[in-house]
């Protein structure tokens, strides 16, 4: 019995390969099913993201494994088997459990540390469970990928510092404002970086806001797309009177707002204070509008020196979260190993001993007076009580061939006996 | 007794503050809870002391520079934690306690045995001045801490390349804000401590107002205050300025307190 892993991501297949082998929420039952059926498997889930579909088996023969779900990728997709090869990676028991811990902990993602896999990984768990297939193997390593993925975001920054110029935006937004909630915004200009911010601005949970273009059309069009109001250009400085975050992205070859228009406006806004964020280039707004109190101003290259110092930190976290992996590993793989039989065998053995022979002392005590050879006898007696007791569940284990049942039925035994205790059941079903 | 419980209480805020001032370079959530537990415990034994001390000399223990300088950090303490329960401003702690050792500290270098008390000062005047005087004075320099939270955190947005503590400081809004609650109730502590004192001065001495350094000193500060709330009100002045008028406010404070005592002697100081 072992694991095994095959997939593809986005580092080794463009978005065009992985849009082909992406498992659709309503192809998913099917592939599940079909996969299932192949006779090597005995236990199975699909993950499909947008940059990965990976299939995770629990499978008798790892050689004969591959090939059957590479096939079955191939027939499932109807792409060619020979094609497939040049995209598809394979990872077997270590090396797989390795790979699904750092899926999950976000580090083999495209944006080291971004928060979204686990929530497919468990979406994808949880298909499984309602098809029923996956089974003591694979529930035991998805727990853990999830558990390893928790740690890994609670005791690494790895998920704290924003990676795109959006996010970086709007985390400036939030240590300028408390409540960003009740804060407007106005898009000066209409450019595309300029609108995927304003976009991010208002998901994040802005209140509003205005479009000012210098083609007015433009701007009622924007502003009805993005939910706002369009402004008059003429009358943008006004509209900045009641604007808290200004996002700048205009044509122009000059500065449309200038020292000292907005020394004006900080003195008619009372010295509120503005962010401004200047993503044209050339720029449009002065630099020298970031000496004065209370007004931020961010052009897109300070925006883009943060993002590039966060993923930096975010690949020195990442160090210390494969540390959290490769010990999370080395546990799971103990555990899988404790299924094998012998080993569960002869530990049920000696804690039954252990038992035993605390019983036995304690009636001594109160039976003093016994002889050697009534003493014998009650030895004799217990011992054979323990055995005849133990024989049918020993010989199960012993004597059962199917692996995936031999695993179920040690896995069961190790926790009937007291062997083991479960771990993070009942979470995040 | 109450020296002993003294002493406890300067053990504790001391493991407190090393704890807040670890929590600044590691950010580890158990320096932050052991931090607020110890200051907690030593809240408690130097509110024992306090009360002993009361009980002990039967006048409110404020009679002193050692025992004023105490009642001080006692006071900063209580609204430290009443800030903290209200707006969790985690790094708080590491500015404000180290302040709180000190003054603990130079109190206990100072002769602080229960002398019988100056006939002057037996009134219960002496309880309701000093009382506002240190309340007042408490919200000065929280606000002036905060106030100094504020200027490291403008410096980081305004750099353009934040660092460091930006990610862990507080927003502007908030500290701005913090900042004016504390002065707003700072401020009429002072006033009333200036007008009860000076009732008091009528009663003892025969006149309100006497030119004593103490009552120009506090006379100036309360003109710095004032002014924070007429910029704001007339201008609109915030943030920046307002927190630097806040440290400035809080230096006069403490020259009130402190610099007179020590470099122009006037009938106002204790004993």
């Amino acid at each position: 019995m072992s694991i095994i892993v095959v997939g593809l991501n986005h580092r080794t297949a463009d978005i065009e390969m992985r849009e082909r082998f992406a498992f659709p929420r309503e192809k998913l039952a099917e592939g599940l099913k079909e996969l299932l059926s192949i006779e090597e498997i005995r236990e199975g889930i699909i993950l499909s993201t947008c940059n990965r579909v990976e299939v995770y088996c629990v499978i008798f023969d790892p050689a004969d494994g591959e090939r059957e779900i590479k096939t079955f990728l191939s027939d499932f997709h109807n792409v060619p088997l020979e094609k497939l090869e040049l995209i598809l990676y394979t990872y077997k028991k270590e090396d797989a459990v390795r790979h699904v811990f750092r899926v999950a902990s976000s580090l083999d993602s495209m944006v080291l540390g971004e928060p979204q896999i686990l929530g497919q990984i468990k979406d994808a768990y949880s298909k499984s469970l309602v098809l029923n297939t996956t089974g003591v193997i694979l529930n035991r390593l998805i727990k853990k990928a999830i558990s390893v993925a928790k740690k890994v975001r609670t005791e690494t920054r790895i998920g704290e510092n924003a990676v795109s110029i959006s996010y970086v935006a709007v985390e400036l937004a939030k240590k300028i404002f408390e409540d960003i909630h009740v804060r407007t915004s106005m898009l000066l200009g209409a450019g595309d970086m300029a609108e995927l911010a304003a976009r991010h601005l208002l998901k994040s949970g802005v209140k509003g806001i205005t479009v000012a273009n210098r083609t007015y059309g433009r701007a009622v069009e924007l502003a009805a797309e993005l939910k706002g109001t369009a402004v008059k250009w003429e009358d943008f400085l006004k509209e900045m009177l009641y604007t808290d975050i200004v996002i700048c992205s205009t044509g122009a070859s000059g500065y449309v707002f200038t020292d000292e228009q907005a020394r004006r406006l900080m003195k008619e806004r009372r010295h509120k204070p503005i962010f401004i964020i200047d993503i044209s280039v050339p720029r449009n707004i002065d630099p020298a509008v970031n000496e004065i109190d209370n007004i931020y101003l961010y052009n897109i290259d300070d925006l883009q020196d943060i993002v590039d110092s966060n993923i930096l930190e975010r690949r020195k976290e990442a160090e210390a979260a494969e540390g959290i992996v490769g010990k999370a590993v080395e546990s799971f793989l103990a555990w899988e190993k404790s299924l094998e039989a012998v080993p569960t065998i002869v530990e049920i053995k000696e804690r039954m001993e252990v038992i035993r022979k605390e019983e036995l002392e304690k009636i001594m005590n109160k039976l003093n007076g016994m002889s050697e050879r009534e003493i014998k006898i009650v030895e004799a007696l217990t011992a054979s009580i323990v055995n005849k007791i133990l024989h049918p569940s020993l010989s199960v284990l012993k004597e059962e061939i199917d692996p995936e049942n031999r695993a179920t039925y040690i896995y069961l035994a190790r926790r009937l006996f007291g062997l083991d205790r479960e771990e993070g059941i009942g979470e995040d079903n | 007794m109450d020296i002993t419980f003294y002493w406890i209480t300067l053990s504790l805020y001391f493991i407190s503050t090393s704890l807040s001032i670890v929590y600044i370079f590691r950010r580890q959530g158990i320096l932050f809870k052991g931090s607020l537990a110890f200051t907690a415990f030593g809240f408690f034994t130097h509110t024992l002391s306090i009360l002993i001390r009361f009980y002990e000399s039967s006048h409110l223990p404020i009679t002193n520079f050692s025992e004023a300088t105490s009642f001080f950090s006692w006071c900063i303490v209580l609204l430290f934690f009443f800030l903290e329960y209200r707006y969790r401003i985690g790094l708080l702690g590491s500015f404000i306690l180290p302040f709180v050792v000190v003054l603990l500290l130079s109190s206990s270098a100072l002769p602080s045995e229960i002398k019988p008390l100056n006939p002057l000062l037996r009134s219960y005047w002496l309880g309701i001045h000093t009382v506002f005087v240190f309340l007042g004075n408490a919200a000065f320099a929280l606000a002036s801490g905060v106030g100094i939270m504020y200027l490291i955190q403008e410096k980081y947005v305004k750099s353009r390349h934040p660092g460091g503590l930006f990610e862990r400081l507080p927003s502007l809004q908030i500290l701005d804000e913090v900042n004016y609650r504390l002065i707003t109730l700072g401020f009429p502590f002072l006033t009333l401590a200036i007008i009860s004192g000076a009732l008091w001065a009528e009663k003892t001495w025969g006149s309100y107002w006497r030119w004593d350094p103490k009552e120009v000193w506090s006379l100036i500060t309360w003109f710095l205050y004032a002014l924070v709330f007429h910029v704001r009100f007339v201008s609109g002045w915030r943030g920046k300025k307002a927190a630097i008028l806040s440290i400035i406010g809080f230096a006069s404070v403490l020259f009130t307190f402190l610099g007179i005592r020590f470099l122009i002697k006037g009938i106002h100081i204790f004993e």
